[in-house]
């Protein structure tokens, strides 16, 4: 099969993913996520060089699990070897900033009714004080308990129920009401939430969790983040293994690293040192405050959404800083340089309906310079701060030289 | 040969790579031109340059 | 290497910012003209750029630090001022631009696959990026099914014969490389002059020998259906006529097509033999316009063969209108040619013997040299190393001289530079000019060069001796400079300005050779 061939068929397969949400269970059950393992987010990561919000994360939700009484005990089994790390993508998963996934947290399950894949993520923690974050103290330990006593049994019974949401249909929709599914999904969050409501209220559920429920899904924004994470997960893992494809499925950060992984080469990560984030800041923050970029949300962007829809949500060309209409159009369209083709599924009404771009080209990222850009949020360096601005990050060349390198040597 | 033939009869409709100026002369003329910001290919690493193209030209049509 | 003074050297560098070489040449005229600045640079980081830099004596630690995809601008003047005002000038040069593209709502594509997307039924691509990079561009067009100019040179040998017979296989043009001029369905593409359409189909090894055929033919007239550039090496044994020969085939199936030229230099004997069989078997009337020496000229059925520019528009006008023709040396009638001759050879004083020839345009520079020199004697020329000679043929847009500088059809400075030397020169009797027109030349080609004529002949008049200017303008009334303007402005500066390259190339050998050449031109007993 020839290059071009090859990223035909990886191409069409991507953009004709048919990702529903079907579920919500613990990770154990969902994922067969056993023993003392701890996933985070990015390429594979050794514990020496992980970033301080992602070490406090592991240290806190080993905590959250019960396996250890405080951080030291924790500390000391890492160290040891008595706990598993390794990255979500590995088994199927993707978790935004740290990423953080143990056996008993609650997971969204997606399926991609088009290959029978499933992806998972969990469920997102809202603002502020958060694991995603590294916040580490009692009250994260709390929440995610609650998640996982209350908010992921009520979530499962209600999606259950409903027979499965057609997400690609729901963010097609999303994107034309303002939203690119990364930085904003304030549209897509309120779209699900309809959908939920009707099967919600009919649920044979104690009405105060009901209301605990919904009341926590509304007050959180960017609620719809982590299924738009798995929807690009359970989208991108069937093209892994098209021979002679050079198309990327895989972006994600660690906070140390910016890994990537591409169609015809396998799982092999390509990595390399990750970027600033650059944007703007919330009062009484400044560059100096904060972490590299982290997080396994650059799926949204492997799909053909996020920054590359830039041009159908100019109120997130703010938010980031890089500008107004002019420069969400420009940033759209500098993406289109360097991927295989435009989202039949995705399109942008103030373009004339042009598909958004999807599909980056490993060749052509090397040829133009040119590097993804991915709209991201800013975390503070300091664990448990949260997020300190919104900004653009670029994902880092020499990934794709080295997957260049690899895939000129590679045996056909 | 037959090609050739073709874009007699055809309107010219021109992509410019390189020299700016030959594309704003174009355009004066009402002629439909792009111009390609070009820039050296890999950032005119001649190595990787070599690579792109090797994997460019699997494509012929 | 010049010395420095650092505090009035400064350095602009601009991280990945490429640009094309004409904008930046354009961009270091600019700040060379302000004031107080002694040298200016505009050029891309690359190995050979710094190497430039460092012969003028401007490689400072930060240019010399800057990468391959860096533009590096370097200005030294005589006040840390006047090199501030120059480096903000170039600043707004480029936000200038930028916003000019951006402005206009314009597509920026990068690359000719994203091109494509803009402008899907794009049929032909331009090319003129540099050499090393031009051949695999070329490739990426034919392999995606559209016409190529190639105008870029430096390409190699071998990758223009493969280049070439992918095209072939695919039925594509590929016109080049080093091919400035080419004119497609009326479209003039590169530095080409505004002819009407018409029915003469055109395949030259040569952008001003092209030019000056078509501009004789718009003034008589006719019209060009088609006028297709081959690249100066396409007729050579290695490239064995590969386009020349689809050209042929292209024109002869072209029913707007009554008569075919074919322009260049004598080619090897066995593409000669496949180019005239092909035209043979076209069956239509045919032109051949060799420049070389030893070019025999004659009619063979509908086949003639010239050894002039000039000469090829006359047997074209003679076949198209079933009139029979000689090569006559001039329009004007020989006893006027006489007389203003022998005006000018009046004032020659005895040591100016010599014909200095200044080009732009490398073909109308080598026609030059094959005629003066049968009349005159050997001419040195750069046009073959190793010549020499009292008289001189120089084609200023030879590689040796356009090295980090503009075509002189661009960028006449130094034309203009060598035009005043010759008012210094005691040799020298008559200088003579090619001015070329047409789209991408400049605004005011005759005008860049009037003060310099005007300066040397000033000079020469302060040394006691007269220097006489001949020239012809290659244009036509249609071209944004317009013809008869531009020979009103050199004729106010004293130039004798005749209607084409051969003519005025013969007036210079009069007018240094005296009686004995005008008696082989126009024939004994003239007065």
């Amino acid at each position: 099969m020839s290059i071009k061939t090859a990223n035909q068929a990886a191409l069409e397969r991507l953009v004709q993913a048919r990702p529903m949400l079907v579920d919500c269970l613990p990770a154990e059950k969902a994922m067969g996520l056993t023993g003392r393992t701890v996933l985070h987010a990015g390429p594979p990561l050794s514990w020496e060089h992980g970033c301080p919000a992602m070490q406090a994360a592991v240290l806190c939700a080993m905590r959250y699990e019960g396996w250890a009484a405080d951080d030291a005990t924790a500390l000391d089994f890492v160290l040891q070897g008595k706990v598993r790390l390794g990255p979500c993508h590995h088994m199927g998963a993707v978790g935004p900033m740290t990423g953080i996934i143990t056996p008993s947290m609650p997971v969204f399950v997606v399926e991609n009714r088009a290959r029978g894949n499933r992806a998972y993520v969990t469920i997102n923690e809202g603002l502020g004080k958060v694991l995603r974050f590294g916040a580490n103290d009692d009250s994260v330990v709390e929440r995610l308990r609650w998640l996982a006593r209350e908010v992921g049994p009520v979530l499962g019974a209600v999606i259950r129920a409903g027979g499965g949401i057609d997400l690609r249909a729901l963010m097609a929709q999303a994107l034309r009401m303002g939203d690119e599914m990364h930085q904003r999904n304030v549209a897509a969050s309120c779209l699900l939430a309809r959908t939920l409501m009707g099967h919600l209220a009919r649920a044979s559920i104690d009405s105060q969790a009901v209301a605990r429920v919904a009341d926590f899904i509304a007050s959180n924004d960017q609620f719809f983040l982590n299924i738009a994470m798995a929807a690009g997960k359970a989208s991108t893992d069937p093209c892994l293994g098209i021979q002679n494809s050079t198309m990327v499925v895989t972006m994600a950060r660690n906070g140390t690293d910016f890994g990537i992984r591409v169609a015809g080469l396998g799982d092999r990560w390509f990595t390399a040192p990750v970027e600033m984030p650059k944007g703007l800041y919330f009062p009484g923050f400044g560059p100096e405050d904060a972490n590299p970029d982290m997080g396994d949300s650059a799926i949204v962007e492997t799909m053909g959404l996020g920054a590359f829809a830039m041009a159908a949500s100019p109120a997130v060309a703010r938010f980031v800083g890089a500008g107004g209409m002019q420069e969400a159009i420009r940033a759209t369209e500098e993406m289109a340089e360097i991927c295989l083709g435009e989202h039949p599924h995705f399109r942008i009404p103030s373009l004339d309906e042009r598909g958004t771009p999807v599909g980056i080209d490993i060749r052509k990222v090397v040829e133009t310079g040119i590097t993804p850009l991915i709209n991201t949020g800013i975390a503070g360096k300091k664990p448990g701060v949260g997020q300190i601005g919104a900004g653009v990050a670029r994902a880092s060349l020499a990934c794709f030289e080295q997957a260049l390198e690899a895939f000129s040597a590679r045996s056909r | 040969m037959l090609g050739i033939s073709d874009l007699f009869r055809q309107e010219i409709r021109v992509i410019n790579l390189g020299v700016e100026a030959f594309a704003l002369t174009l355009e004066r003329l009402g002629v439909p031109v792009i111009h390609v910001a070009w820039s050296p290919p890999a950032g005119g690493d001649p190595r990787k340059a070599a690579l792109l193209a090797a994997l460019t030209e699997d494509e012929e049509e | 290497m010049l010395q420095v003074n650092a505090e009035t050297v400064r350095t602009l560098v601009k991280k990945s910012a490429y640009h094309d070489s004409v904008t930046l040449l354009v961009l270091a005229r600019q700040l060379r003209s302000g004031d107080g600045i002694t040298l200016a640079a505009a050029l891309m980081a690359t190995p050979a750029n710094k190497e430039l830099l460092a012969q003028s004596g401007l490689l400072t630690p930060e240019a010399a630090a800057a990468g391959v995809n860096d533009l590096v601008i370097v200005i030294q003047a005589d006040s840390a001022t006047a090199a501030e005002v120059a480096l903000s000038q170039a600043e707004a040069f480029f936000t200038a631009k930028q916003e000019r593209l951006q402005g206009a709502g314009r597509p920026m594509p990068r690359t000719l696959e994203s091109a494509r997307r803009h402008l899907p039924d794009a049929n032909l691509v331009v090319i003129s990026v540099p050499g090393t990079f031009a051949a695999s561009e070329a490739r990426k067009a034919l392999s995606l099914g559209l016409h190529v100019m190639l105008f870029s040179d430096n390409v190699a040998l071998e990758d223009e014969v493969a280049l070439k017979q992918l095209a072939v296989k695919k039925g594509l043009l590929l016109m080049g490389p080093d091919c400035g001029t080419a004119i497609m369905n009326g479209v003039p593409l590169g530095y080409a002059n505004a002819v009407p359409r018409g029915r003469v189909g055109l395949v030259a090894a040569s952008g001003t020998g092209l030019q000056q055929v078509t501009c004789l033919l718009a003034a008589r007239g006719e019209g060009v259906s088609q006028a297709i550039g081959v690249g100066g090496r396409d007729m050579t044994e290695r490239v064995g006529g590969l386009m020349t020969l689809q050209a042929l085939d292209a024109l002869g199936a072209d029913p707007a097509t009554e008569l075919i030229i074919v322009i260049g230099k004598p080619p090897a004997p066995v593409v000669r033999e496949h180019v005239e069989a092909r035209l043979r078997a076209i069956g239509k009337p045919c032109v051949m316009a060799l420049l070389g020496r030893d070019v025999a000229v004659r009619q063979e059925g509908l086949l003639a063969t010239v050894a002039t520019l000039e000469d090829a528009c006359e047997a074209t006008i003679a076949a198209l209108r079933g009139a029979a023709w000689t090569s006559r040396p001039f329009n004007a009638p020989p006893g006027e040619i006489h007389r203003r001759v022998q005006a000018v050879r009046q004032t020659l004083a005895p040591e100016q013997r010599a014909v200095r020839a200044l080009y732009a345009g490398g073909t109308l520079a080598h026609e030059a040299a094959l005629i003066l020199e049968p009349l005159l004697g050997p001419v040195a020329t750069n046009l073959m190393p190793g010549s020499t000679g009292r008289h001189s043929v120089l084609d200023l847009g030879a590689d040796e001289f356009t090295v980090g500088r503009a075509h002189p059809m661009l960028d006449p400075t130094l034309r203009v530079e060598a035009i005043r030397q010759a008012g210094l020169e005691p040799d020298v009797a008559v200088l003579l000019l090619d001015v070329v027109l047409g789209h991408g030349a400049g605004p005011d080609p005759a005008g860049d060069l009037v003060p310099a004529i005007e300066a040397a002949q000033a000079e020469a008049r302060a040394r006691g001796r007269d220097l006489t200017v001949v020239a012809s303008v290659i244009g036509t009334a249609g071209d944004p400079q317009g013809l008869e303007p531009q020979v009103a402005r050199l004729e106010a500066a004293g130039a004798w300005v005749l209607p084409s390259n051969a003519q005025a190339a013969r007036a210079a050998a009069c007018i240094a050779g005296g009686e004995p050449v005008m008696r082989s031109l126009l024939g004994p007993g003239e007065a």
